[in-house]
């Protein structure tokens, strides 16, 4: 019953989005107000029947209802709670639901906080939402409904496969999806403004907070899938340019774009037009990934709920939905008000080259994923684009707007100065350079582009710490007033100093793991001994032993540097019967910022017919900043989400 | 049936070159087999290079990747080799070729591009700027407002 309940509420959800999206939309064209009004009571109406709906069917979870198709096709009763829970976002149809509930979660937040905004506005971007929305909903309802019963029920349930039995993963989707789907908000947003025919600083102003925390779930969403990946598939790669994480890293570079662009927008009230086409785009991307994902198109080792009919529906939702907001951009934007202007040597322009790097590092990634279907459509030939390709092409285009970066927000707005931003940054330079050179001299084995890319990361952080003591006068002005200047700062200079802080630390984590990792492999028996780096690892005992669903072999290996002991590592390698799959757990030896990584592989004959197991063992130097730099980020993110000058213009009555 | 999860088949992969029975036991072979084995593709696998997978074939790759290089064969030859027995589905680095142009060019075009289009833009605005000095003055108003 609660399962039907589930259902009904789903499409009453559906019914009220219809409504959302036409009434407001008249009501706005024809300043009918009681139209207009329809939109708040219609959003917040489809949030609370989606989470019924949510609800429902995490109590099928939950409860391990195998009578309903997705419960019996994820789930397990040996399963523990936490993946029962998480296994409503595991699939196609609970993917959609949480999905399509995270829509209505911004489109309420909208009709919650957005008092301040023009009611003509605020109609037209709740409709445009529910636009997307009854998209999303009628597809729901047609080919993927969560809620479809299986009759007769089977006794137990498929299980979910083991190596998304994480709890890093357990949460990763549902910050992605408040990541993609939050980029809907700023194509609503961009969507309405065409209607209107305006765009302003204070459009800047009111989309801006929505695709900042958008950004930052998107960040926190792709550094745990990226996390994962590193400790579960048990190799220590934690980023393999592979079509599923490139889906999520388009919109993510896309959106990085637009929070800069909207930033000049809000500002000088240039590039609103290029700012909108941003804000289109981003969530087009997000749609693309979910096309991507779901269809089957490229092979991928994240593919899930590959179904090429679904594929094609939502080929045919991203179309119509980007189609015709591109096309009312076509229409609308050579329109727009030419905004304020600049002069070649100007933080607009630095923003601008941002753009343009990040806008062709994004078509990079585009092209590189597509390219072996255009290539197969072309002349049938089939080719693979993997890692190489990438490190050749988005690498050196990163490179260089990181190059760039420091001097953006040195520079003045309208008409900067670079010379003197330069002369600002010389410590940070030099620093930097000192730094690199050190890396290059004392860490073993020489690599001068690595030491190059460690200069680069620390060029970034120097960098965004000049920043800082340009604005609070450090080392120039007394002590008080320094410290009265840094409390003063706002909160959204502190947010882009962390998150420009936070990718040089990513830059030195990803150079410095890539280059200088250490590896080994050896077939050990018990009391046998490799060496990574300067560690030995020495295996003391296997044990065999049961988990909730999995039986495991437990090694016990004790780490050692200079005879020292310095950590104990548990490797697992468990097999879960249910899927007949071996999984590997790692062990990770945390030692400041490097990690030693331990995997305890297959069981083997060893010396004398003594039973061997092949061990693992990496040194990742500095691995950790590959996490803190986005975490950093995200955080630098939030602080800004909160900047007093955007909660005015998100919450209370605008002056 | 098995429609929901598309099992991630080659899940069992881990590092699988670095397994001691495979080595060479020249390490400056060994070093150059693994510089190849990154740019080779795990065929049957779903996106993995054979550097990672673990599937049978991939193992039966490394095995010939190994051979042709204790042979004394440079990179090129054994990729040029791999590439005449699978096409080049079997790279992870499409070839820098006439038909890959788009490929290869793309990025740099993209960029090309854009800095194009900022000079265009700069330009006809340096027109618009002579054309409408009281445009210049009511901004530099608001501008002081702003500032104020």
């Amino acid at each position: 019953m609660i399962i039907e309940l589930g259902h009904f509420a789903l499409i009453l959800a559906f019914v009220l989005a219809l409504t959302q999206a036409s009434l407001p939309l008249i009501g706005a064209a024809r300043g009918n107000a009681a139209l207009m009004a329809v939109a708040r009571p219609a959003a917040f109406g489809q949030l609370i029947f989606l989470l019924l709906a949510f609800a429902a069917l995490m109590y099928a979870f939950v409860t391990s209802d195998f009578s309903v198709q997705v419960v019996a096709a994820n789930s397990h009763t040996a399963k523990p709670m936490l993946y029962k829970i998480a296994g409503l976002w595991g699939n196609h149809e609970g993917s959609l639901l949480l999905w399509v509930l995270i829509l209505a979660l911004f489109g309420a937040a909208v009709a919650g906080v957005g008092d301040n905004l023009p009611a003509t506005l605020r109609a037209r971007v709740l409709s445009v939402q529910a636009m997307i929305a009854t998209g999303f909903l009628s597809f729901m309802l047609a080919t993927s409904n969560p809620f479809t019963r299986l009759i007769p029920a089977p006794l137990d349930g498929n299980g979910l496969n083991p190596l998304l039995q994480d709890p890093g993963l357990a949460f990763h989707p549902p910050f992605l999806y408040l990541g993609y789907v939050g980029f809907s908000m700023a194509f609503s947003f961009a969507v309405a403004a065409l209607i209107e025919g305006r765009v302003d600083p204070a459009w800047a102003r009111w989309v801006r907070p929505w695709t900042l925390a958008a950004w930052c779930f998107l960040t926190i969403g792709i550094a745990m899938g990226s996390w994962w990946a590193y400790y579960e598939l048990g190799w220590g790669g934690w980023w393999f340019w592979d079509p599923v994480e490139n889906a999520s890293f388009m919109p993510w570079l896309i959106a990085t774009a637009l929070l800069h662009s909207a930033v000049v927008t809000e500002k000088r009230g240039a590039l609103s037009g290029w700012t909108l086409f941003l804000a289109l785009a981003a969530f087009t991307f997000s749609m693309l990934g979910a096309f991507l994902v779901r269809s089957g198109v490229l092979t991928s080792v994240h593919a899930f709920a590959v179904d090429p009919t679904r594929g094609a529906l939502l080929l045919a939702i991203l179309g119509v939905a980007s189609g015709a907001g591109f096309a009312l951009f076509a229409w609308r934007a050579p329109a727009l008000q030419p905004g304020g202007l600049f002069a070649p040597a100007s933080r607009e322009s630095l923003i601008v080259l941002n753009n343009i790097i990040l806008t062709a590092a994004t078509a990079t990634v585009l092209l590189g994923t597509l390219y072996p279907l255009i290539r197969e459509a072309m002349d049938g030939d089939a080719v693979s684009v993997g890692p190489p390709y990438f490190n050749l092409t988005f690498t050196p285009l990163m490179a260089v707007a990181f190059l760039i970066l420091p001097f953006g927000p040195l520079t003045a707005w309208k008409r900067g100065d670079l010379t003197a931003a330069g002369q600002r940054l010389m410590l940070a330079a030099a620093a930097a350079i000192i730094f690199g050179l050190a890396t290059f001299a004392l860490v073993s084995p020489r690599k001068a582009l690595a030491a190059a890319g460690v200069a680069l990361g620390f060029w970034l952080v120097f960098g965004a710490l000049a920043e800082v003591a340009e604005r609070t006068r450090a080392f120039r002005a007394p002590g008080a007033e320094v410290w009265r200047r840094l409390v003063g700062l706002p909160r959204g200079a502190w947010g882009m100093t962390l998150a420009h802080l936070g990718l040089g630390v990513f830059t030195l984590g990803a150079v410095f793991e890539t280059a200088w990792k250490i590896e080994a492999a050896e077939a050990l028996s018990l009391g046998g001994r490799i060496e990574v780096g300067a560690y030995s690892l020495t295996l003391d005992s296997v044990r065999t032993g049961e988990g909730p669903n999995y039986i495991a072999e437990r090694g016990v290996i004790t780490v050692r540097r200079g005879g020292r002991e310095v950590c104990t590592a548990r490797p697992e390698r468990r097999f879960y019967p249910t899927g007949k799959q071996t999984t590997s757990e790692v062990a990770l030896c945390n030692r400041g910022l490097d990690q030693i990584y331990i995997v305890l592989g297959e069981r083997r004959a060893g010396e004398g017919g003594r039973p061997a197991w092949l061990v693992r063992g990496y040194f990742n130097p500095w691995v950790q900043l590959i996490f803190l730099g986005p975490l950093l980020m995200a955080v630098g993110g939030l602080v800004s989400v909160t900047d007093r000058r955007l909660r005015i213009a998100a919450g209370t009555k605008a002056t | 049936m098995r429609r929901g999860l598309v099992v991630i088949a080659a899940a069992l992969c881990m590092a699988a070159a670095s397994d001691p029975s495979e080595r060479l036991p020249d390490p400056a072979q060994e070093a150059a087999a693994r510089e190849i084995f990154q740019e080779v593709r795990c065929l049957v696998c779903q996106n993995e290079s054979i550097n990672d997978s673990d599937a049978e074939l991939a193992r039966d790759l490394r095995r010939v990747v190994r051979e042709q290089v204790a042979a004394g064969r440079d990179p090129s030859q054994v990729k040029a080799f791999l590439t005449d027995r699978y096409g080049e589905y079997v790279l992870l680095k499409p070839a820098f070729s006439l038909g890959n142009a788009v490929l290869w060019l793309g990025p740099f075009l993209a960029v090309l591009a854009g800095l194009a289009f900022l000079a265009l833009r700069v330009r006809r605005r340096d027109l618009s700027e002579g054309l409408t000095v009281d445009e210049e003055a009511r901004l530099a108003r608001l501008l002081e407002d702003r500032d104020a």
